[in-house]
This record gives structure tokens, C-alpha cells and sequence, in this order.
């Protein structure tokens, strides 16, 4: 942070600078989370006419219902499963694309241009693939005796909501994987490799520890990923559906915040996030600092 | 690499053809549906083109406003990237660039901005946005405000104003800029550049805005173009937000448009005409990633580490 010269004798001016982003963070970020720890204190009626205290009523609800522990029980399920598919597939892919030496560049647009598709988008091509009467591979699992529709059956639908979500994260994962490869010295494979190490032993024994800190981060940023911006996939889809089958966290707030007026418990559930979230940041940000002295 | 793997190297080849094939398939399903008549839409399934590709593409424009709502995605991306950029390098430059009393704080405070998305807080976002004066009105409850002017006045007073941002292109765009990652994104790359250059411009002469807007900024471009392309994407594919604080179908977004034309039922629905609109809402941010990859790769892999 330090090292760069600085202006002095302007007073005024770091303030007048700061100003635009200080004025938007206080009113869309600090404000509303402030307001959402205030109102998981509260039961407010749907109008939102009158509110009583009512201390840790709203979060000891929530505990006590099963519904919350199945909303928990899925988004714990749907980011591992979203994390270690789309994670699994970008790493080999990316393994490869880094060996190859013809058409590097053609392989690599085809790989990240779903980057761009929204999630929401993503749920619809993947509904429509797997729609058990428009979808080619749906007639695909039919034909072969499955009786297949994600529309009616729980197990699939989350399998379906997985699917859209992991496809669509490929790209992001693959780009830094790619990155990643691309950031080992090609030396240090060369003096293995004279040395009589095998593609398999230098991938063991160099490249996995190398990549280690990418794959931290991508972790990380799968999680985040699958548990908040994968809402749109699911509301296009399958809305929590069916029975509840892929009902996420996020889609409770929205639900109970939105469709019930339960504004108390939807804020209750905001901070059970907030919580998660700095959580995920605080160990991201621990793990960055202790690479950094590794240097 | 340095010794003969042919067997190896021709798995990788097929792995690789594999999985290129599964990331573009769903999208080619996507031109076949697009592309097939109204109501034939089961013979997708056969993976050959339909003849009705620009009658579908035609119809999901007209049918549901689609013109409208691509203007409304523009503006929006548009606006949350010019906003953000804004921002974030005007307080990327103060806290690398002055030293001030609060300096540490400002840090922290945009830090802890970091990583909670809007999705989280997502309720008491929505009632500031219906009415953005709300966070006056309660501190002037709580500052006793209102008790000195009634005090002043000899009579019941409460400051009452209403603001909303619903259904408008402020409410689409504000509370999205309200996130730190550009900030750190320039706060990096202004602490590379040689401390030698801001001493040179002040013995020149040249005041801060004159070394931020004649010097830091032309430097700046690249990860200005890279955190635009990210920006922008990030911006044409809200959802929730844009859910929630639209309701006028003439001012939500066309991804919303699309996801709301979704067939919910059997009954034979034209998905076609959505899958065809689902392509020309893709379109825009696909062409993004295309033209502007090498951007595109920077932005990302910088940005967020």
C-alpha cells in the first residue's frame, strides 16, 4: 500500500474523491444490511405497518423448521455437486487445451464463450435438452427404459438444476485453470523430464502442488457461485421445485421476502448468509495472506 | 512435450473433442429448437435445422416487446459499467494517491463489500430502493431531528418525503455499482505503476485531477477495457434484481422478458419462439466475450484474485 508518492496539502479532495462510492455503499450496501440484522430482530407485519420485537424468535423458527434444514441440505448438496463437476471437467479440459500446440486459440473461444450466457438462460437450454418430451437427450434416457422427467421428479430436477449450473461455470473455471497451467515455468517440466519423469509423475509431483492455490480460489468462488448467482437458473426452471426438491437458500429469502411477506424470518435467513459469506471470505482472504509470505 | 507420447497425446485429443462437444451442445440444440415451425418442436429431437429460424427470431422480437427490453438490458449493463468504472477509480486514486485521517477506514469499509452479493441482502435493498429517502427519514427519527423542529415549530412534525426507484433505470443500475471489486482492481495496478511518475508531475506542476485524468487514466487502459467486459456481462445477466424491482413489463430486462415466456405447462407452447429469443438475448454478451476475448481473460483472471 505504501511506496507510491502521494499529493499533499489537498485536504478536501480525498474526501470530494471518495464521496460517489462512499455515498452508494452507505445506501445500497451498509443501510440494507444493517436494516436486515435490525429485522431479523422483529416479526413485521405483511404490510409492513407494525413491528414488534421479538429477539431471537425469527432465527430459533427457523431452526426449529424442517423445511430450513432441506433448504440447507440442498444448496450444501447443489455446491458440491455444481463445484466438483465444473471443476473436475475445466481442470482436464484445461490440462489438455495447455499441452496441445495446433488450434490453441480456436479450442479456447469454444470452451469460454458460455461464460456469457446468463444462468438463467443456462436453465432454460438445459430444461429444454432434458425436457421429457422436446429434449434430445431426455428421448435418449427414455429409450433406454428410464423413466425420465425432471418436471415431476425431485431427484432429477436437482440433478437438472446441477447440470445447467455446472455447464455454465466451466468456462470461468476453465480460463483460470488455463491460467493456472500457463503460469508454471515450462523449465521446471523440461529438468523433470530429463530426469526421467514420466507425464504422470510430473503432473503428480509438479503441476497438482503448483496449482494448488488457483484450485483454492476457484473453491471458493464455485461456492459462492452455486449458493447466490445460480438463483435465476432455478427460478426459470424448476422455482424450488418439485416438492421442494431444489430449494436453495437464496430462493428461501426470495420466497419468504417476497411471496409469504415474512419479512422477519426472510431477514433472519439474510444474516444466516451474511455469516456464511464472511466466512468464505475470511478464509479465502487467510489463505491468500499466507501464500503471499510463502513468496 | 520433450519425449514421444502418442498414445497419450491422441486420448487428450479425443477427451478434448468430447468436451468441446458437450460445452457448444446445448447451445446448438438451442439454434435447432429456435429453428423449428411452431408446434413441430419434438422433431429437435432429430438435431437437423429447421426452415423457421428467422419467422422465430422475428416473432420472439415483436411478441413480447423483446426491442424494448434489449434497450432496457443495454442501458442497464451500460450504466452499471460506466458507474462502476467511475467510482471505483476515483477511490482506488484517493486511497492510493493522498494520505488522510480516514484513509484505513475507507479501505475496510469497500473490503468488507467484497463478496456479499446483492442476492443476500436482497429484502431491505428492495424497500430502499421503493423509497430512497428512507435511510434520511429514520435518522432524522433517530437523531432527535424531528423532535428539535417540532420543538422549534410548537407542533407535531415528521420529515415525510417519498422517492422510489421502482421501475426505473437509477433503481436497475445504482445498487449494483455497490461493490468493491473494481476499486481493488485499480488499487493494484496503481501501486505498480513507479511512484517516480507522480513526483515527476508534481516538480511539472501538475495537480492531482491533472495527473489522474492526463497520466493515470491513458495508463489505466487496459484494465479498464478488462474490467468493462466484465462489468458489462455481469450487468446484461442480473436477474433477481431486475425481477423484483420491475414490474412494468415496458422497463424490466430482456432476460427477464424470456425467462417470463418460459412454457409452464405442456400445452403446446411455442418453444420455439423462446428458444429463439433466449439466442438474441445471449447474442450481445456471447460477441462480448468473442471480440473482446483477450480483455475478457485479463479482466477475469485479475479482477478477482
Amino acid at each position: 500500500m505504501d511506496g507510491s508518492s502521494t499529493f499533499n496539502g489537498h485536504k478536501m479532495l480525498p474526501y470530494i474523491l471518495l464521496a460517489p462510492q462512499a455515498i452508494i455503499l452507505i445506501v445500497f450496501f451498509f443501510w440494507p444490511a444493517g436494516q436486515a440484522v435490525k429485522e431479523a430482530f422483529f416479526i413485521t407485519d405483511p404490510f409492513g405497518q407494525s413491528s414488534q420485537f421479538v429477539a431471537f424468535e425469527n432465527f430459533h423458527y427457523l431452526l426449529g423448521n424442517a423445511e430450513y434444514y432441506e433448504a440447507i441440505y440442498n444448496s450444501v448438496a447443489f455446491a458440491v455437486a455444481v463445484t466438483v463437476l465444473s471443476m473436475g471437467t475445466a481442470f482436464v479440459l484445461a490440462f489438455i487445451v495447455d499441452r496441445t500446440t495446433r488450434g490453441k486459440m480456436l479450442t479456447r473461444t469454444l470452451l469460454i464463450w458460455p461464460y456469457a450466457v446468463a444462468p438463467a438462460i443456462a436453465g432454460i437450454l438445459w430444461l429444454f435438452l432434458f425436457h421429457p418430451t422436446y429434449g434430445a437427450i431426455a428421448n435418449l434416457l427414455i429409450s433406454a427404459g428410464w423413466d425420465w422427467n425432471p418436471l415431476l421428479n425431485g431427484t432429477q430436477a436437482f440433478w437438472l438444476v446441477v447440470g445447467a449450473a455446472a455447464w455454465k461455470q466451466i468456462s470461468y473455471n476453465f480460463v483460470f485453470f488455463l491460467a493456472g497451467f500457463q503460469a508454471i515455468p515450462k523449465s521446471l517440466l523440461e529438468a523433470a523430464a530429463i530426469d526421467g519423469a514420466g507425464v504422470i509423475r510430473r503432473t503428480v509431483s509438479i503441476v497438482l502442488p503448483l496449482m494448488a492455490p488457483t484450485t483454492f480460489f476457484l473453491i471458493t468462488m464455485n461456492v459462492v457461485y452455486a449458493f447466490f448467482e445460480t438463483f435465476g437458473l432455478i427460478d426459470a426452471i424448476t422455482s424450488g421445485g418439485p416438492g421442494g426438491a431444489t430449494m436453495t437458500l437464496v430462493y428461501r429469502v426470495y420466497l419468504d421476502g417476497f411471496k409469504s411477506h415474512d419479512i422477519g424470518g426472510s431477514a433472519a435467513q439474510s444474516v444466516i448468509l451474511m455469516v456464511i459469506v464472511g466466512g468464505l471470505t475470511f478464509i479465502q482472504f487467510a489463505y491468500i495472506e499466507k501464500r503471499i509470505s510463502y513468496r | 512435450m520433450i519425449e514421444n507420447t502418442r498414445t497419450f497425446d491422441h486420448a487428450c485429443g479425443v477427451i478434448l473433442i468430447i468436451g468441446i462437444a458437450a460445452v457448444c451442445f446445448p447451445i446448438y440444440y438451442a439454434f435447432i429448437a429456435a429453428s423449428m415451425p411452431p408446434g413441430s418442436e419434438r422433431d429437435a429431437a432429430k438435431l437437423i435445422p429447421g426452415p423457421a429460424l428467422f419467422q422465430n427470431l422475428e416473432a420472439a422480437w415483436i411478441n413480447r416487446d423483446l426491442g424494448r427490453q434489449l434497450f432496457n438490458s443495454l442501458i442497464m449493463a451500460a450504466g452499471i459499467t460506466v458507474g462502476k468504472l467511475f467510482v471505483s477509480i476515483l477511490s482506488a486514486f484517493a486511497i492510493v494517491y493522498f494520505r488522510f485521517r480516514f484513509r484505513m477506514i475507507a479501505f475496510y469499509a469497500i473490503f468488507i463489500t467484497l463478496m456479499l452479493p446483492i442476492e443476500v441482502r436482497i429484502g431491505p435493498t428492495y424497500s430502499v430502493a421503493a423509497n430512497i429517502l428512507d435511510p434520511v427519514i429514520s435518522l432524522s427519527h433517530v437523531t432527535g431531528l424531528n423532535a428539535l423542529i417540532s420543538m422549534i415549530l410548537g407542533r407535531d412534525f415528521s420529515i415525510s418525503a417519498e422517492w422510489s426507484l421502482l421501475d426505473s433505470y437509477p433503481g436497475l443500475i445504482l445498487p449494483l455499482i455497490a461493490s468493491a471489486t473494481g476499486t481493488f482492481l485499480f488499487r493494484q495496478f496503481f501501486m505498480t505503476i513507479p511512484p517516480e511518475l507522480c513526483e515527476a508531475a508534481q516538480l511539472d506542476g501538475a495537480g492531482p485531477i491533472r495527473f489522474l485524468w492526463s497520466i493515470l487514466l491513458p495508463m489505466s487502459r487496459t484494465p479498464l477495457a478488462a474490467l468493462s467486459v466484465i462489468v458489462f456481462i455481469y450487468g446484461w445477466n442480473q436477474y433477481l434484481w431486475p425481477l423484483l424491482i420491475t414490474t412494468d413489463p415496458a422497463m424490466t430486462t430482456a432476460l427477464i422478458g424470456i425467462a417470463k415466456s418460459l412454457p409452464s405447462s405442456d400445452a403446446e407452447a411455442p418453444w420455439s419462439i423462446t428458444m429463439a429469443g433466449a439466442l438474441i438475448v445471449t447474442f450481445p454478451p456471447v460477441l462480448v466475450v468473442l471480440v473482446l476475448q483477450r480483455w475478457f481473460v485479463r479482466g477475469l483472471v485479475e479482477s478477482e484474485k
